[in-house]
């Protein structure tokens, strides 16, 4: 095959994960393909490992003690595990669930990545901030107000803050886990409509409990859940609308009927 | 069962008895309060006692004098609040580094050190256990153990040096707890934003971390400070008592309190004691607004409730 990325319709191949927490496996099998530039959705009941699933893509897991992981994910060919971890998490950005920027200024939080990497100066620093608050769709709502702390934006706005913050690093992927989950329906509306907007440009992989958010937000859907040793595993994966309307597992029909979960 | 209630029920009802009540009620409510007042009335009484003595011997003079030493007590109090000030910076610029480098090693890195050997387990809980007890213990014997060390093994003499780095020793247990505290209190989620970005831990913990705590670190310091003004005994047996002017770390002083202390205890100057003891009483009243202004700034800036 190519090497060229350009080509490659696979942003991510992960192949049998599994990841334990000292004896507990949280995740077990997992095999799959993330294609470039689309939104993948991951759904499933809480405790299915969903978020788990996630952060084995910028190895956040790492930072929590006696993690493990078995199998391989490669990033556009190439193992996480063999990627320098500075590299990695600035190709792979992520959106937390309850938004987190820190308790500085606007444009100090937008600026931080670029500034962690070492840039600066002042101009370069205020063209990325610019360039991240216009894609996030924030700069207009802020943009008198940059020396303002980011604390006292609103959740929605702080949670579009923060997708700038990770765009200013210039990623390639952008991980989202319930990015939504603290915001009220308009906020709520905006970041998907954003998310719409980002995917031209990245690879999007979004943790969601919603399940309409799913169907409208995706363009591909894994569904998860969780055995009786209560270790999470891949029950189907395939394009959102196929998932949705012909789900090809009993489960995944009573799942998405919210018969269970 | 039923019956049990109803008796309490109406024994409560009965008049006698909740017209006893009533004057428990009062008669405690009159206790806590005059609890209250003599508490406060206490300190009042001290402090004003103190100011009305000593303020009649305060004046621009009695300031800006050096001590004249001997039995009488001549001169004023100027080098003293000198000497207070650079024992106060320079033990501060000792323990800070410290306190607030052990603090960020005990919650940042002691947890996944711990993990990894038994051993560094053992000596981060040993270390743990040692700051608790250390900051029971009585300043006095922080400050044979300066004498000891610095003054006597060590030969810095009676000095600035030997009696900031015993009171280092001193205020190094408040300084770390209160910066372990503060530390403790960022959120999980700001580490990981910034780590998700790519951002080195030391990054992390220098940009975002110890901005976020320095509300509680600053107080922790602040709290030092007060107690390094106030501390008679330790800086006795370490900074002497020379009522000159320090010229080098190297030289021995008289900070206030001692001076208090000395004047009191060894001249017929008693009014000056109090002139003196006046400064510093007003001076760590100061220094707690300070304490209350400053961290309420700095929490409103890392809340951004400015």
């Amino acid at each position: 095959m190519s090497n060229n990325n350009n080509n490659n319709p696979y942003k991510f191949i992960v192949k049998n994960l599994e990841v334990c927490y000292g004896d507990f496996r949280a995740l077990k099998d997992v095999d799959l393909k993330i294609r470039s530039n689309a939104v993948t959705s991951i759904i499933g009941p809480s405790g299915c490992g969903k978020s788990t699933f996630l952060r084995a893509f910028n190895r956040m897991n790492d930072l929590i003690p006696n993690v493990s992981n078995k199998g391989v994910i490669k990033k556009d060919g190439k193992a996480l595990e063999e990627m320098d971890i500075v590299d990695l998490r600035l190709s792979v950005g992520m959106i937390f669930q309850r938004p987190n920027p820190f308790p500085k200024s606007i444009f100090d939080n937008v600026a931080y990545g670029p500034r962690a990497h070492g840039l600066k100066s002042m101009p370069e620093l205020e063209e990325i901030v610019e360039r991240s608050l216009r894609q996030a769709v924030l700069w207009d709502e802020v943009k008198d107000t940059m020396k303002k702390s980011a604390l006292a934006l609103s959740g929605g706005q702080q949670q579009r803050l923060c997708i700038a913050r990770a765009l200013a690093v210039e990623p390639d992927v952008l991980l989202m886990d319930e990015p939504a989950s603290a915001l009220d329906p308009i906020a709520t509306l905006k970041i998907e409509e954003l998310i719409q907007e980002l995917k031209h440009d990245y690879t999007i992989i979004i943790v969601t409990h919603n399940m309409q958010q799913a169907a409208r937000a995706s363009d591909y859907t894994a569904f998860f859940n969780m055995d009786e040793d209560r270790a999470g595993y891949l029950v189907e994966f395939g394009k959102t609308s196929k998932v949705f309307t012909y789900p090809k597992k009993k489960l995944t029909e009573d799942y998405i009927s919210g018969r269970f979960g | 069962m039923t019956s049990d209630v109803e008796s309490v029920v109406s024994r409560a009802k009965n008049k006698r008895n909740l017209h006893r009540q009533k004057a428990i009620q009062v008669f405690g409510y009159i206790l806590v309060w005059l609890c209250g007042i003599l508490a406060v009335a206490a300190v009042v009484w001290i402090i004003g006692y103190v100011l009305s003595q000593g303020l009649r011997v305060i004046n621009l003079e009695f300031l800006t004098t050096r001590p004249a030493g001997g039995v009488s007590g001549e001169g004023g109090m100027s080098t003293t609040i000198v000497t207070t000030l650079y024992l106060v910076v320079l033990t501060i610029a000792i323990a800070t580094p410290l306190g607030v480098g052990a603090a960020v090693y005990l919650v940042e890195y002691a947890g996944d050190a711990s993990r990894e050997s038994k051993l560094v387990a053992f000596l981060v809980k040993a270390a743990r256990t040692g700051v608790e007890i250390l900051a029971g213990v009585p300043s006095i014997i922080f400050g044979l153990f300066g004498f000891a060390l610095f003054v006597s093994y060590l030969k810095l003499g009676f000095s600035l040096l030997s009696a900031s780095l015993s009171g280092a020793a001193l205020i190094l247990p408040t300084i770390i707890r209160t910066s372990e505290e503060a530390l403790l209190t960022v959120p999980r989620s700001y580490r990981e934003g910034s780590l998700s970005l790519g951002a080195t831990k030391w990054y992390t913990i220098f940009n975002v971390v110890l901005p976020t705590a320095m509300p509680g670190i600053v107080t922790g310091i602040v709290l030092s400070v007060g107690r390094i003004i106030a501390e008679t005994a330790i800086f006795w047996v370490t900074l002497g008592g020379s009522y000159h002017l320090p010229k080098s770390i190297m030289n021995s002083g008289r900070s206030m309190a001692l001076h208090v202390y000395m004047l009191a205890s060894e001249t017929r100057a008693f009014d000056k004691a109090m002139g003196t003891a006046s400064i510093l009483i007003i001076t760590i009243i100061v220094l707690n607004l300070t304490i209350n202004i400053v961290s309420r700034r700095l929490t409103a800036r890392v809340t951004g409730k400015e």
